[in-house]
């Protein structure tokens, strides 16, 4: 047994090793800087790096900028997240329906987009949105509603932002929707049939029950996703206009790497593992209630 | 290989041994590393090759750097011990890598030198770079902020030059806008960018940070002036509440009269030639710009890049003489009519007939007339915040008065590491 047991771990210790070194140490080593002041003044000298204790996260509390950033990323995984599923579950339905031809093509169609770059992408959409010249306004205003300034207007930026991603996003869930609505025996959807049960039925008592752990896996997938929203409002509106698109990693990216407050920057960076924890316990719980 | 051929070879390779031996060693060329930045990078290639030409000993590995991504790689390659021996900087990047303490003093230099001679730059701008009495950069280029403008549009409303005043400047826009109405403006200023407003606060006297550049002064009465003249002109209608990228191609709107003046940088000139329509290629003009208090009150701010050496550099001497080739008023004329960028030294703008120049002069001007900005390693973000504060009372958000006490607040705990910092060194 015992033989066994450290044959396990030579076998295991490449792996551990590699896992320890490039992810367990630097998050330790985060964890600890987020507990000091060490910016531009301590890459010049270490000397003046401070143990600061919680003043890191006061000060990110006390911060209107982190609620506001907060509350972009709740609203963009909360909006984005529920409307990537159901754009991605509607899709697999109709590439997956029986009556339709060319199926093939339309699942590569619709995943194209995630297999794009972001940046290219990104800047394409831009001139999408453009207010004067973009293809939306013009599509708007044939059929008379108002030119919406997309990005340039704090109450529309996210909104668009929640437009690019679920575009670029649901291909891959939508595979993953597609492989499990494909293990659905058949047989269930004829006996279903035989009773009685019409389409609505049968998607309600046969499709989504046996659906569910391929929607829970890609809820959290798509959640913990959004909740790190970063590229899109980098490329396209540099969290603005009046901070209404700037995300949590955005904010963590420009403390740390712009103004080079690396403590605080760090700091921002376990806030945002917390919530992303809190999120994913919350959905795995959520799927074992209702499965009870 | 017959054996007679290689018997051959081998005696040839002897006489090439023994020529070789015969002749002094030529020298080993020193090779020194030079980051440029953006444009410029490109632009410099011919005279970095001019300069290896006229010293043969030294071979000058340039490496071009996009502009965006400068400030991290330098600090990277800081952390990373891989640093250049020469590189450009921006003029308000030499406070933060002084800091650091990356970058090597100049004075003795500058004192011993037979061709860089402080005398000759503009006073404003070679202010740029003395930190605590050091001096840590040569500056390469220059840049400021002057107005563009539709003289024929200025001169419909009365105005055949551009005003000198604030007062006399809000009344040409007054008639402006009476005369435009409708989607025109007299002013185009991108509320993207923070320098209209650090200007204005300039120009009404206040010196952006106090107390040694440890608290902010924005609250103070002199910004709070040149800050409320300038929301009063998005206020007044005077300024669309526009960024540069809302505004689709701001030529175009130029020249259709959206605006009719417009605060901005040297690179416009050979814009404005380049992308206006013939038409209007004789309607615009520049001007320095207007000031509240008399002509000694229009100031702008003092831009521009320049030459520093990394204290690391083990090739000091080598890389000394490419700043100092670089700084030559001949190779400032080259490169201004390589890139369009502003020289450095008032020798080349007269030499190369640019201080009389009919778009250049204003800057000319203006560049008589030019102040540092704070130079601390926060300034970025300083600057940043103040772009926030105004785009939020630009947009009637909060009110002046709100917005820059809670500004103040703000760069003051910025700026406590830095006060810390300043209270430790005795």
């Amino acid at each position: 047994m015992k033989g066994a047991g450290r044959a396990a771990w030579v076998l295991l210790a490449p792996a551990l090793l590699l896992i320890g070194f490039f992810f367990l140490l630097p998050v330790a080593a985060a964890a600890i800087l987020s507990f000091t002041d060490f910016d531009i003044y301590a890459v010049g000298d270490p000397a003046n790096t401070r143990w600061i204790g919680l003043a890191n996260y006061a000060t990110l509390l006390g911060q209107p900028v982190f609620w506001r950033a907060l509350a972009n990323t709740c609203y963009f995984a909360l909006v984005g997240g529920p409307l990537s599923v159901l754009v991605a579950l509607g899709a697999a339905l109709m590439v997956n329906a029986r009556v339709v031809r060319y199926k093939s093509l339309f699942r590569t169609i619709y995943f194209a987009p995630f297999v794009t770059t972001l940046v290219a992408v990104a800047l394409v959409w831009r001139y999408l949105y453009h207010p004067q010249y973009g293809l939306l306004n013009y599509v708007l205003g044939a059929i008379g509603l108002g030119p919406i300034d997309w990005l340039g207007d704090p109450r529309w930026a996210m909104p668009a932002i929640i437009g690019l991603a679920v575009w670029k996003n649901f291909g891959y869930s939508m595979l993953i929707l597609i492989a499990g609505l494909q293990s659905i025996p058949q047989e269930l959807y004829e006996a279903a049939e035989l009773d009685g049960a019409g389409g609505w039925t049968r998607f309600r008592y046969v499709t989504l029950p046996l659906l569910r752990p391929a929607l829970v896996f890609v809820g959290v997938i798509t959640t913990i996703g959004y909740l790190q929203l970063f590229a899109e409002p980098y490329v396209m509106t540099q969290g603005g206009p009046l901070r209404s698109t700037t995300s949590l990693v955005l904010l963590m990216y420009e403390e740390a790497f712009r103004w080079w407050r690396i403590g605080y920057g760090s700091a921002i960076a376990f806030v945002l593992f917390v919530i992303v924890l809190v999120a994913t316990l919350l959905q795995l719980r959520l799927q074992r209630g209702e499965s009870a | 290989m017959s054996p007679r051929a290689s018997a051959g070879l081998g005696l040839l390779a002897l006489c090439a041994v023994l020529v070789g031996c015969g002749r002094p060693a030529p020298p080993k060329a020193e090779t020194i590393q030079f980051w440029a930045l953006g444009r410029e990078g490109e632009a410099v290639e011919p005279l970095v090759r001019e300069f290896e030409r006229q010293h043969p000993g030294i071979r000058v590995r340039l490496q071009q750097i996009p502009f965006s991504a400068a400030h991290e790689k330098l600090l990277t390659a800081y952390m990373g011990d891989a640093v250049p021996d020469v590189a450009q900087l921006g003029n308000t990047w030499v406070a933060e890598l002084t800091v650091l303490d990356a970058l090597e003093r100049l004075d003795s230099h500058v004192a011993s030198s037979s061709s860089v001679d402080s005398a000759d730059y503009f006073p404003g701008i070679w202010q740029t770079n003395l930190i605590h009495d050091g001096l840590y950069g040569i500056p390469w280029y220059v840049d400021t902020r002057v107005i563009f403008y539709r003289t024929d549009l200025l001169a419909r409303a009365g105005f055949p030059a551009m005003p000198a005043t604030w007062p006399d400047w809000v009344a040409a826009m007054r008639s402006l806008k009476q005369l435009a109405g409708g989607h025109r403006y007299p002013i185009f200023l991108p509320t993207n960018e923070w320098a209209q407003p650090v200007i204005f606060g300039m120009q009404a006297g206040s010196p952006i940070l106090k107390d040694g550049d440890r608290y902010g002064a924005f609250a103070d009465s002199a910004f709070r002036r040149g800050f409320e003249f300038y929301v009063g002109l998005f206020r007044d209608g005077f300024a669309p509440p526009l960024g540069a990228n809302d505004i689709g191609n701001v030529y175009q709107e130029f020249a259709r009269g959206t605006f009719a003046m417009w605060i901005t940088g040297p690179w416009n000139i050979g814009q404005m030639r380049a992308q206006l329509p013939p038409e209007v290629q004789e309607q615009w003009g520049t001007a320095p710009l207007p000031g509240p208090d008399g002509d000694s009150s229009r100031v702008s701010f003092a831009g521009g890049s320049s030459l520093v050496l990394f204290r690391r550099s083990r090739h000091a001497a080598a890389a000394w003489q490419l700043i100092e080739f670089l700084s030559r008023p001949d190779q400032q004329v080259r490169f201004y009519e390589l890139t369009g960028d502003l020289p450095a030294r008032r020798s080349a703008w007269t030499r190369s007939g640019l201080a009389t120049d009919r778009y250049a002069r204003a800057f000319w001007e203006q560049l008589q007339r030019v102040r540092p900005l704070p130079k601390v390693p926060e300034w970025e973000l300083i600057a940043t915040r103040v772009l926030e504060y105004a785009e939020l009372s630009i947009r009637g958000r909060t009110p002046p008065d709100a917005a820059l006490g809670r500004l103040d607040r703000e760069v003051d705990r910025s700026l406590a590491k830095r006060r810390w910092v300043l209270g430790r060194v005795p």
